[in-house]
């Protein structure tokens, strides 16, 4: 299958950091926001940006599959 | 009337309600296997984030989510991070899939193998590993059904009788209906879900402290180490959790189950969207953890974490709204029970039985065969569920730890053309008895490790390399899909 673009997977990688690898720098008490610890905290609004970033994912596979298609359809046509 | 009979009453009105529901939904199709395992394949946006959403938060995240925070504390937040990151991965992995599905005709998840990979030993192999491993997890909502008929009942009715009832029930349900039903009855289980997450969420922190921040203050002032990892435990640290989350990230939308629900997709523009909405979802799982952490404070002691959110339910709230949370759990544990079961009947009929002992059988008595397997199925389970004491989320890793072995087979066959069959092969029997090993042994974690997580490891060093080991010349895809090669989008 067609992979996916560079962007796309840089993208997708912020996420895994922010959630994931990064947990030895968030995984604490204090300080609280919202009443939460702040590893709630964190979590909570990484989930939002989550959808945030799948969004983005979403905008540039699909510029990119109709870029494509255009530059298939009109070799001619100018970027 | 008394209070268990209140809230049982109440509780069975919601099952059969839903039962109704679906039944209902599955009389209007004439039931081909193709309509009855995908739905024909024309579900749309809504359609389709009802049925992803009412398999993948399940019982587990009802009862099992509380019963973390109540019983381990920090290491239950991997349950927010791992649900909202298997969404990224969905997003490259089932468009794609959709595409391949159509093209080939697949059904299920070994339908894939199949196709991919040309061997049927493989495909009966990935259909053995994934029925097992669905079992622990079948098993999981049958027990979160049990404590909730036990908790509503005031123990007046055992768990193993209220478990043998919604045994009957399911498989009567999933007999007659197949995957629409699911996916309609998951409207009424998901929408009472939030309800009462978010309801029990606010309310009891809010008795009992005056609301979540005075909750967590208090906490934070009584017993620290409970919010932050390992919690409660003494191995379930930040390498725990981060093998954890990316073990469970990779796998969740690998089991069989989910797999198999993004064939009944309209397009692949609906699975796509759909990754970008869900993440969203897992918010009012924070609602569950509150409760479980305000369960810590106020009913301390219970030797099984899993009872707390009702108990605390119990204590709090009346009888009749014990009633509703209980029935929303039931319906939470009954929708994705039935898409296991029909996902695991349906694996070993069409991609076990027919192709290894019964080549001539037709698509009707496939469909039939499934349908018998659906009983069976369910009674091992049942059986499982009355004779073991593992907590709910230790059940659901267990079965993680063994499908998203399947996860290097399904993304190199994907994306990578040299991926072998010998070498997916290899290293699914490297991944599948390092987990079996690994965990049957107690040696779950190793070395602060998800056991699951280091199998995957290996699983995919050994398909790599002995897919590299075969010549260039008779890799690459395999005649089947040369209509998929990196130039058709």
């Amino acid at each position: 299958m067609r992979r996916p673009s560079l962007g796309t997977i840089l993208l997708a990688l912020i996420p895994f950091c922010a959630m994931c690898f990064s947990v030895s720098a968030w995984d604490r008490v204090y300080p609280m926001v919202f009443g939460l610890p702040f590893n709630f905290f964190w979590l909570l609004s990484w989930i939002a940006l989550t959808s945030v970033c799948i969004g983005a994912m979403y905008r540039l596979e699909a510029s990119r599959t109709s870029r494509n298609s255009a530059r298939r359809h009109h070799e001619s046509r100018p970027e | 009337m008394s209070p268990s009979t209140i809230a049982l009453s109440i509780i069975f009105s919601l099952v059969v309600l839903g039962s109704v529901i679906g039944f209902y939904a599955g009389t209007r199709h004439k039931m081909s296997l193709e309509q009855w395992t995908v739905g024909g394949r024309g579900f749309g946006p809504l359609f389709m984030w009802l049925l992803m959403a009412g398999e993948i938060y399940t019982t587990f995240a009802f009862l099992g989510a509380s019963g973390w925070a109540y019983s381990r504390g920090g290491p239950a937040l991997y349950i927010l991070a791992y649900l909202a990151l298997a969404n990224v991965v969905a997003f490259f992995i089932q468009p794609p899939m959709w595409e391949l599905g159509r093209l080939h005709g697949m059904q299920t998840q070994p339908d894939f193998f199949l196709a991919r990979y040309s061997n049927k030993y493989l495909a009966a192999f990935v259909s053995v590993v994934g029925v097992a491993f669905m079992i622990p997890y079948l098993q999981l909502q049958l027990t979160g059904l049990g404590i909730i008929v036990e908790v509503a009942s005031f123990g007046g009715i055992g768990r193993t009788r209220a478990m043998m009832i919604a045994v009957a029930l399911l498989a009567g349900f999933v007999f007659v209906s197949g995957i629409r039903a699911v996916a309609w009855v998951s409207v009424l289980k998901d929408f009472l879900m939030l309800l009462a997450a978010v309801t029990i969420g606010i309310y009891v922190p809010h008795v009992y402290f005056g609301g979540i921040g005075p909750m967590f203050a208090t906490l934070a002032r009584v017993k620290p180490t409970h919010l932050v990892m390992p919690g409660a435990t003494n191995n379930l640290g930040h390498a725990w959790y981060i093998s954890t989350v990316l073990l469970t990230a990779l796998g969740g939308y690998i089991w069989p189950h989910s797999f198999g629900s993004s064939f009944t997709a309209k397009s692949a523009d609906t699975l796509r969207r759909n990754t970008v909405v869900m993440p969203l979802y897992n918010l009012s799982l924070a609602f569950i953890l509150f409760t479980g952490f305000a369960a810590f404070l106020v009913v301390p002691g219970l030797t099984n974490g899993d009872l707390s959110m009702l108990t605390i339910v119990r204590k709090t709230f009346p009888a009749w709204m014990l009633g509703i949370v209980g029935g929303a759990g039931a319906l939470t544990a009954m929708v994705p029970a039935a898409i296991l079961i029909l996902t695991a009947s349906t694996l070993f009929a069409k991609n076990l039985w027919r192709p290894i002992f019964a080549p001539a059988m037709t698509d009707d008595q496939v469909a039939k065969l499934a349908r018998i397997m659906v009983v069976a199925l369910s009674l091992i389970s049942l059986y499982f569920a009355i004779y073991s004491s593992t907590t709910l989320v230790s059940l659901l890793l267990l079965g993680y730890a063994g499908v998203t072995q399947f996860f290097p087979g399904v993304v190199l066959g994907l994306f990578w053309k040299r991926v072998t069959m010998a070498g997916v092969f290899a290293g699914m029997v490297v991944g599948v008895a390092g987990t079996a090993f690994l965990i049957l042994s107690n040696r779950d974690p190793i070395g602060g490790l998800n056991a699951g997580f280091l199998s995957l490891c290996f699983n995919f060093a050994v398909t790599v390399v002995v897919s590299m080991l075969a010549p260039v010349k008779a890799a690459g895809l395999t005649e089947n899909f040369s209509a998929c090669g990196p130039d058709v989008p």
